[in-house]
């Protein structure tokens, strides 16, 4: 198992709020690593440390040894890290295949003397972008959406669309931020399987996320976080028994009277 | 809207024929006067063009395209001028120190948006028409730059009616190089800014770079225009660019539309049309330029034939789109 991402001690402070506080993280390649904790626990603001939104106040994130943390968000991207947002951040007047088109930039080269002169590296860049982008929308099952304007589609298939957009990166990382929030039971079984897709086909994959059956039947590895701290980091079935993971979640009180403690009632 | 898009389409061979023979021999059966008209329009299509790139294509507000112009007619004055430079070498220069101009307002612009970005534009505005006003030495000062000889062209004097052709050629130009540019990875670019900056900086677009060059290539534009327009009205000074100046072709760049290469032609095509083919209304003419321009981002944000698929439309495209969509499925 390949370490793909890692975070040593990484902290976030804002003024007096320390909203990270000395995480450490390590994600494998292959994996699909569940992020979870309560609300305000500091899941979305170690998300954008690792995206480039913020730097950290202490400690460092790794992608592949490299250290990433500290970089501006479209040199992360060239290094391999994608993500997506909590409100879908979808170019919602364009098509879905133009959205796409524009996940393709990092992997395309045309400058604007390419285009007055139409190069060999802008008709390339074209011709990639058209095939590759009709490519991804195939490999994600979104082919019959291609060109209806984004902003229209109803929300599980915008969530897909966004997804297909930081595929067209061809990252080394997908980060999802969130991605079945607002879904009802069908949508989010919907998008689970196809992030299990994804994985098979060797996408390594780190998840948000506060549905629980979500995190359970799809992460392999999981990190939890309460208060911006780090309390526990382990396989699913590890952190559903761990005593800090139910204190933050269910409180220290009796979860009920007369039920035995294995089964949590 | 369609199905003439669809006609024109069809016959497009014959169509860009009969389009390119009118435009061609236009100063030879249009009068005069009318031909002044032509020349304003497509005068002010080239600064509304450059204008449309900012505004219309990245989304950056820019209400100082004067300041552009200003620059672009006084360093083409100077070099025809003080420095004896002929008028088509001299048009490069004027045009790249206007995109230089224009990479020097981006830069502070960088951290800044919306009305922000709009007042320090408006700021440079007047910088550059104050600098006009007072650097006597090189600029003339209120007494402005006079006697600026209309080039000739392979012998011919490109004076009076067949001045036209200068301004032709530069619009022509100005469509076929921005069309390119816009339907490939940097037109993409900008309009990914546009759409989400946030978005497009997580998909990797060098948001400052592709701000400065956008910039860049508006200014320039709005350079040439002015290097263009200094032969043909002979006579500068700094009161030609005065903030009204700008604002005059922002209003038509939101009458016409943003985002589209049409929008700059529509809009100063109205403009002229009310300035000087409704003159029977005296100054009811402002009255109803102004009402339009409200009207139009109350009604239709993007502008006539502007960009109708892209967040300059606004939320009352979709709601509109969707209202359409449901009385469609109620049917």
């Amino acid at each position: 198992m390949s370490v793909l991402m890692e975070a040593k001690s990484v902290s976030r402070v804002f003024g007096g709020l320390v909203a990270v506080d000395n995480v450490d993280m390590t994600v494998n390649k292959g994996d699909i690593y569940g992020i979870i904790g309560p609300n305000g626990a500091g899941k979305t603001t170690f998300f954008n440390m690792c995206t480039g939104f913020y730097s950290p106040t202490h400690g460092a994130i790794y992608l592949e040894g490299k250290k990433v943390s500290g970089l501006p968000c479209d040199r992360i991207a060239h290094l391999g890290i994608a993500r997506t947002f909590q409100n879908i951040q979808l170019f919602r007047y364009m098509t879905v295949l133009e959205n796409v088109k524009i996940g393709f930039h990092i992997n395309t080269r045309t400058g604007i003397l390419d285009a007055l002169f139409h190069t060999k590296t802008y008709k390339n860049d074209e011709k990639m972008v058209e095939e590759k982008g009709y490519e991804v929308l195939e490999e994600v099952g979104l082919s019959g959406y291609a060109g209806m304007k984004a902003g229209n589609l109803p929300y599980g298939i915008q969530r897909k669309v966004e997804i297909a957009r930081a595929l067209a990166l061809n990252p080394k990382i997908l980060l999802l931020d969130e991605p079945v929030a607002g879904m009802n039971p069908s949508e989010t079984m919907s998008l689970m399987n196809f992030i299990l897709m994804l994985k098979e086909k060797g996408y390594t994959i780190a998840v948000i996320e506060h549905d629980m059956k979500f995190v359970m039947n799809s992460c392999n590895h999981i990190l939890v976080l309460n208060f911006g701290q780090k309390i526990c980091e382990g396989s699913p079935e590890q952190v559903k028994n761990d005593d800090q993971v139910r204190k933050a979640y269910f409180g220290k009180g009796r979860v009920s009277s007369g039920c035995e403690r294995k089964e949590a009632c | 809207m369609n199905k003439i898009a669809d006609v024109v389409n069809r016959h497009k061979p014959v169509f860009i024929l009969a389009v390119s023979l009118i435009l061609v021999t236009l100063p030879f059966y249009v009068s005069t006067g009318n031909m002044r008209v032509i020349n304003r329009i497509l005068l002010y299509t080239l600064l509304a063009g450059g204008l449309n790139i900012i505004n219309g294509y990245c989304g950056q507000l820019c209400f100082g395209i004067a300041g552009f112009y200003c620059v672009g007619v006084y360093v083409e004055a100077v070099l025809m001028k003080t420095f004896h430079v002929n008028f088509w070498l001299a048009l490069l220069p004027a045009g790249i120190l206007s995109a230089l101009m224009g990479l020097i307002v981006s830069l502070p612009a960088l951290r800044m948006k919306g009305i922000f970005l709009g007042m320090l534009t408006i700021g440079f505005s007047e910088l550059m028409r104050l600098i006009a006003l007072n650097w006597t030495s090189v600029t003339g000062g209120a007494m402005g730059l006079k006697g600026i000889m209309t080039p000739s062209f392979f012998g011919i004097r490109l004076a009076g009616n067949k001045y036209y052709y200068v301004f032709l050629v530069a619009e022509v130009l100005y469509l076929f190089c921005t069309n390119r540019i816009i339907k490939s990875r940097v037109g993409r670019a900008w309009m990914s800014i546009r759409e989400d900056e946030l978005a497009a900086g997580s998909l990797g677009v060098n948001i400052k770079r592709y701000k400065m060059l956008n910039f860049m290539y508006g200014s320039f534009w709005a350079g040439i225009a002015g290097a263009i327009f200094a032969p043909y009205s002979s006579y500068v000074d700094s009161t030609y660019f005065t903030l009204d100046e700008g604002f005059n072709v922002l209003g038509m760049l939101i009458i016409g539309g943003q985002g589209t290469l049409v929008g700059p032609l529509v809009g100063s095509v109205v403009g002229q049309v009310l300035t000087e083919f409704l003159r029977f209304l005296q100054t009811w003419r402002y009255v109803i330029y102004s009402v339009l321009i409200i009207l139009m981002m109350w009604v239709r944000p993007q502008g006539l034939v502007g960009a109708s698929s892209s967040i300059l439309a606004g939320d009352r495209a979709k709601r509109i789109a969707a209202a359409k969509e449901s009385a469609a499925a109620a049917v």
